[in-house]
């Protein structure tokens, strides 16, 4: 389980970081996407897998905390799910003005005279 | 108490009267110079309140406690030293805002000066009764940015602005010296406080650091009271208007600098380090500034060049550091401050009556001014040493400090000797001012016609001269008293016995005195007329031009070296840039994980593994599929990469984490739309890009395969190395035992969210309200390229009845689920805190909701039925959120506290109830806000650019 989850970890962050040094903006787009599940699925991982654990406990007194999922990157990574939407919306807006402004989706905002 | 209360009231009163100051109408001089005036004189009486409990020697000391953790707190005290440095401030600003009622033109805008001047009384006052060394040091830079509005307060001029800012750099460079020295010394002396740095003087001095305080310390002070080598600001701060010169370049500001010498002086005083450099600086500024001076045609710059030497004068005093040369320097600095003061003001109605402050056009002016005339000369007398007047008596004290100080260095001989040159310099200046200026033919080229100013305005200077005429004649009637007090607290209870008299029969002093007069006189009449006429400041100090080595200094550190470093060190592109950062991550993660030893168990196949490889193997494809894709197919990879994210999607579900699998899957839903109705706006790409499949183009690529590749491995390999490790004490256990007793909830991960960790969550929806408007802001100039304005080619292409029933089912659909999925937002709120939900998940899923509708039908149809002001849910959510954070306060807890119950409802049952829901639904509110904002704005922009002649048409967003 742990080999599979890190194996899938490096392909989302490898294709992720190869989109993030392409030319064109959407590239880079779809490259923040994807390194954003990777790092999200990464900080998951630092709390350990538990599988079939309870996420959610019965009312009432102390638990014993081995028997749960850790609860902590579940909350940091909960809020990086919607951060990193943000960061999509935002860069988004930034690649379509730029667009609109330099008539290119080069990164630069000038093709490359190479 | 009343006391405290006064005294915090003292450094108050300003700030509070600047307020009201700077919101008076422009015009109102009157109203500015009664406001300013009346605070002067509450200050006034305030300390003649307070006088009877300082005249003992004690203090007393008021404290706001504020930060006292990190021992900040607003502690204010007073002493004789700093209620006689008070009484300056505030009986010179009172005399400075009368002159400057009459001084400033009409046109000139009342509030801002007045204000500024209120700013900086207030300012000075925060300086000089902190008892709290860092508290002291931030009112001390607030004296320089005040002074710097002040410098620049005619910033329409080039030299005002000059000036300001380089007093600005210069003074508050030392300021942030001053703070590391305070830093430093409340490190050694274990405390903050004032007196118990004053009182720990042997320890610091003993410390190994002690050298480096000191030379912080001094920085701080030189660059404050113009000090040689940082003296050249103070000349070109004469840009500002003359009250604010006599107030701050005479009386009070640069006097900081002094003061904060004589203050620590039982703290860092008494060493040969201190004697070295206080006093060899001191001295050198002395002469440097005297000899200046003379040579200076500009009334104003031989005034601050003589302020320049008496405040040499006034340090070199405090290096030597004995309790007799300690009460000459403060004696001095009241002196210093009334005869300059009043020079200033005089050099002012000069200026405002004739139109010119150059001595060279300037003569005769007794027979027009005669009163003004008298008074100016007088107050040169004082500045000159003149007998009969109060610069005298401190000067004599200088020089007697000078010629009994022994303590074995080179210095000390050589010291009288400086003071008797700088001496007859100093006659030779005051010399020239009032033969120059008031006596010798008429001037013939004056721009104006010199005549004597109001009463008024000469009034302040008459009060002035009058002072020093006083305390020349009668010191210990007048200042004896005062004296003691304030020498009292600098050198402590081994205060020798002195008494203030004019004649001490024939001493030392007195012949130092007046040799140092007559050589004055012959310094300056002799060579009369080539200092008259001859070039301003002698050839050597042109050469040694302070300043502009400055400019050259300043323009080599803010514009040439950056520039180089841009040049050197960056480049434009962005890929280069993402490149080198890929890179060091690279770097570092190597450098960590290199020493691991790799121990990687064989892993267990079981029928479960091999599902979760199979899911991964979806997503893996996906993944590199997208990659792959996305520069040519931007929809096929939008579409991977959605398979991507359900894959995570599906893995949260997998590892117990429900709460994280509801929301990544609402966000990917989100997401997506998102990206989809930006596809529209990019160039199309059915052709190849020139030279994609060029030789460059592809080594390029497989660099950046071989870099993507290293990091994936990076990745994996970090991954493992964690999760191969059994896991340590974490905090989660604390939050997992804690969630249901003290945060009300069973679904741990909200209770975190909503309680525990609020104040986290709190930021981060600021953070996602702050880009939901950048989303909308840049989006309200956006101009799309041409051949987007189009119609998208499939809308094009149908017929006018197609596009209405285009997805005419589908559509019908959506709207129907638009109640369901309001159900389902307010179903997975209410179950947060006990079950997966929460504000998050529900924020999102009506926002997804309301985006079908949009979809299903147009924007018109659906704003005609649908009341959506996304900016007004964002502002709600983020002011319920901060609302129930500060209803804690009411309660007597911390900002976010939560309070948590169970409330029993008829019908439904025990439903759980806690302040933190209240909070979650401020989140509910913004998340909603922020992604409709975003959402819909991308939506609109097909509204404003599409063809206005087809009015009323379905727009759907396809791409």
């Amino acid at each position: 389980m742990e080999l599979i989850l890190a194996l899938a970890i490096g392909v989302l962050v490898g294709s992720g970081v190869w989109l993030l040094m392409r030319p064109r903006s959407y590239q880079v787009i779809v490259g923040l996407c994807l390194l954003a599940y990777g790092v999200n699925l990464f900080i998951f991982a630092m709390g350990r897998l538990y599988v079939g654990a309870a996420p959610i406990m019965p009312k009432g007194g102390f638990v014993d905390p081995t028997a749960y999922a850790d609860p902590l990157p579940q909350a940091l990574v909960l809020t990086a799910i919607v951060i990193s939407f943000a960061t999509t919306a935002l860069f988004l807006v930034l690649m379509i003005a730029s667009r609109g402004a330099t008539g290119t989706d080069h990164v630069d905002g000038k093709e490359r005279q190479s | 108490m009343v006391e405290q209360n006064l005294l915090l009231m003292l450094v108050l009163t300003p700030f509070v009267s600047a307020a009201l100051a700077a919101t008076l109408p422009i015009r109102a001089r009157n109203a500015e110079a009664w406001l300013a005036g009346l605070t002067m004189i509450v200050s006034l009486v305030i300390l003649g309140v307070l006088y009877p409990a300082v005249a003992g020697g004690e203090n007393i000391t008021g404290t706001v406690y504020w930060v006292s953790s990190i021992g900040l707190d607003l502690t204010f005290r007073i002493d004789g030293f700093s209620w006689l440095f008070m009484v300056l401030v505030a009986g010179i600003g009172f005399l400075v805002i009368l002159y400057a009622r009459y001084y400033m033109s009409p046109d000139d805008p009342a509030p801002r000066l007045y204000s500024s001047l209120l700013a900086f009384c207030g300012a000075m006052s925060g300086l000089l009764l902190s008892g709290n060394i860092i508290m002291l040091v931030v009112f001390w830079e607030l004296t320089s940015i005040v002074s710097f509005l002040l410098i620049g307060y005619w910033f329409q001029r080039q030299d005002a602005r000059d000036g300001a800012r380089m007093s600005l750099i210069v003074t508050a460079s030392g300021g942030l010296c001053l703070m590391v020295a305070m830093i430093l010394l409340g490190q050694i002396a274990g405390s903050y406080d004032l007196d118990a740095v004053l009182a720990a003087g042997a320890k610091i001095t003993g410390h190994r650091l002690y050298p480096v305080v000191l030379i912080l310390f001094v920085l701080g002070a030189f660059t404050k009271s113009a000090q040689f080598p940082f003296h050249f600001w103070l000349p070109n701060a004469m840009a500002a208007p003359t009250p604010v010169s006599a107030y701050l370049h005479s009386a009070t500001m640069v006097k900081a600098g002094v003061f904060v010498l004589l203050r620590f002086h039982p703290a860092l005083g008494g060493t040969d380090l201190w004697f070295q450099i206080v006093t060899g600086i001191g001295l050198t500024t002395l002469l440097l500034g005297a000899v200046v001076a003379l040579f200076r045609h500009d009334l104003k710059g031989l005034l601050a060049y003589s302020t320049i030497s008496h405040l040499g004068l006034i340090t070199a005093l405090a290096g030597i550091g004995t309790p007799f040369a300690l009460v000459a320097a403060v004696f001095h600095i009241v002196n210093h401050a009334v005869f300059k003061a009043s020079l200033f003001m005089a050099a002012g109605i000069i200026d405002h009556e004739t139109g010119t402050r150059d001595m060279r056009r300037l003569s005769g002016l007794a027979r027009a001014m005669p009163v003004t005339a008298a008074l100016a000369i007088i107050a040169s007398g004082a500045m000159a040493g003149v007998p009969l007047l109060n610069g005298f008596l401190s000067k004599e004290m200088f020089f007697e400090a000078t010629y009994v100080w022994n303590n074995g260095g080179s210095l000390d001989s050589f010291a009288p000797i400086v003071a008797v040159v700088a001496g007859a310099f100093s006659a030779a200046y005051s010399l020239r001012f009032i033969v120059t200026v008031f006596f010798g033919p008429p001037a013939t080229d004056l721009p104006q016609e010199p005549h004597e100013p109001p009463l008024l305005m000469r009034l302040p200077v008459a009060i002035l001269v009058a002072i020093c005429l006083a305390v020349g004649m009668f010191p210990q009637q007048v200042l004896g008293t005062w004296l003691q007090t304030a020498s009292l607290a600098v050198v402590g209870p081994d205060l020798p016995r002195f008494s203030l008299k004019i004649w001490h029969g024939i001493n030392a002093p007195l012949v130092m005195s007046m040799i140092a007069m007559g050589l004055g006189a012959l310094i300056y009449l002799l060579p009369r007329r080539l200092i008259d006429s001859g070039e301003d400041g002698t050839r050597l100090l042109r050469r040694l031009d302070f300043a502009r080595g400055f400019d050259w200094l300043l323009q080599s550190l803010t514009i040439r070296l950056p520039r180089l470093a841009l040049r050197v060190l960056s480049t434009a592109g962005l890929q280069a840039q993402l490149r080198v950062q890929v890179l060091l991550a690279l770097a570092g993660a190597w450098f960590v994980l290199r020493r691991l030893d790799w121990n990687v168990p064989m892993p267990q196949i079981g029928a479960s593994e091999l599902v979760f490889a199979l899911l991964w193997l979806v997503g893996g494809t996906c993944a590199v599929g997208a990659a792959w894709q996305a520069k040519y197919h931007r929809f096929a990879a939008l579409v991977l990469m959605g398979g991507a994210g359900l894959v995570t999607c599906a893995t949260f579900v997998w590892l117990s984490a429900p709460d994280l699998a509801v929301t990544q899957l609402l966000v990917e839903i989100a997401t997506t739309a998102l990206l989809l109705l930006g596809l529209r706006w990019l160039p199309k790409r059915d052709q190849e890009i020139p030279g994609d499949q060029s030789f460059v183009s592809r080594s390029r690529r497989a660099r950046d395969l071989l870099i993507a590749v290293a990091c994936g491995t990076g990745m994996t390999a970090l991954a493992l190395a964690v999760l191969l490790t059994a896991p340590g004490a974490s905090v989660g256990d604390w939050f997992l035992r804690n969630a249901y007793v003290e945060g009300g909830g069973t679904n741990v991960v909200n209770v975190i969210l909503v309680d525990f960790r609020a104040f986290d969550t709190f930021g981060e929806i600021t953070v996602l309200a702050t880009v939901g408007l950048t989303v909308y802001a840049l989006l309200r100039r956006f101009r799309p390229a041409p051949e987007s304005v189009e119609r998208p080619r499939p809308q094009l292409d149908a017929e006018e009845q197609a596009l209405e029933a285009y997805l005419f089912v589908p559509s019908v659909l959506m709207q129907w689920l638009f109640a369901p999925i309001i159900a389902l937002a307010a179903y997975l709120f209410l179950r947060g805190h006990d079950l997966p939900g929460g504000g998050f998940a529900a924020g999102v899923t009506l926002a997804i909701g309301l985006l079908l509708q949009y979809v299903a039908a147009n924007v018109r149809w659906v704003e005609a039925r649908i009341v959506v002001l996304p900016v007004r849910w964002m502002a709600a959510g983020l002011t319920i959120a901060a609302a129930v954070g500060a209803g804690s306060w009411i309660f007597g807890y911390p900002f976010l506290s939560a309070h948590a119950r169970y409330l029993d409802l008829p019908l439904i049952g025990q439903v759980p109830f806690s302040t933190a829901m209240l909070f979650d639904f401020g989140v509910f509110a913004l998340v909603l806000g922020a992604i409709v904002l975003m959402l819909i704005a991308i939506a609109h922009q097909s509204l404003r650019v599409a063809p206005r002649a087809r009015p009323a048409e379905p727009k759907e967003e396809t791409a």
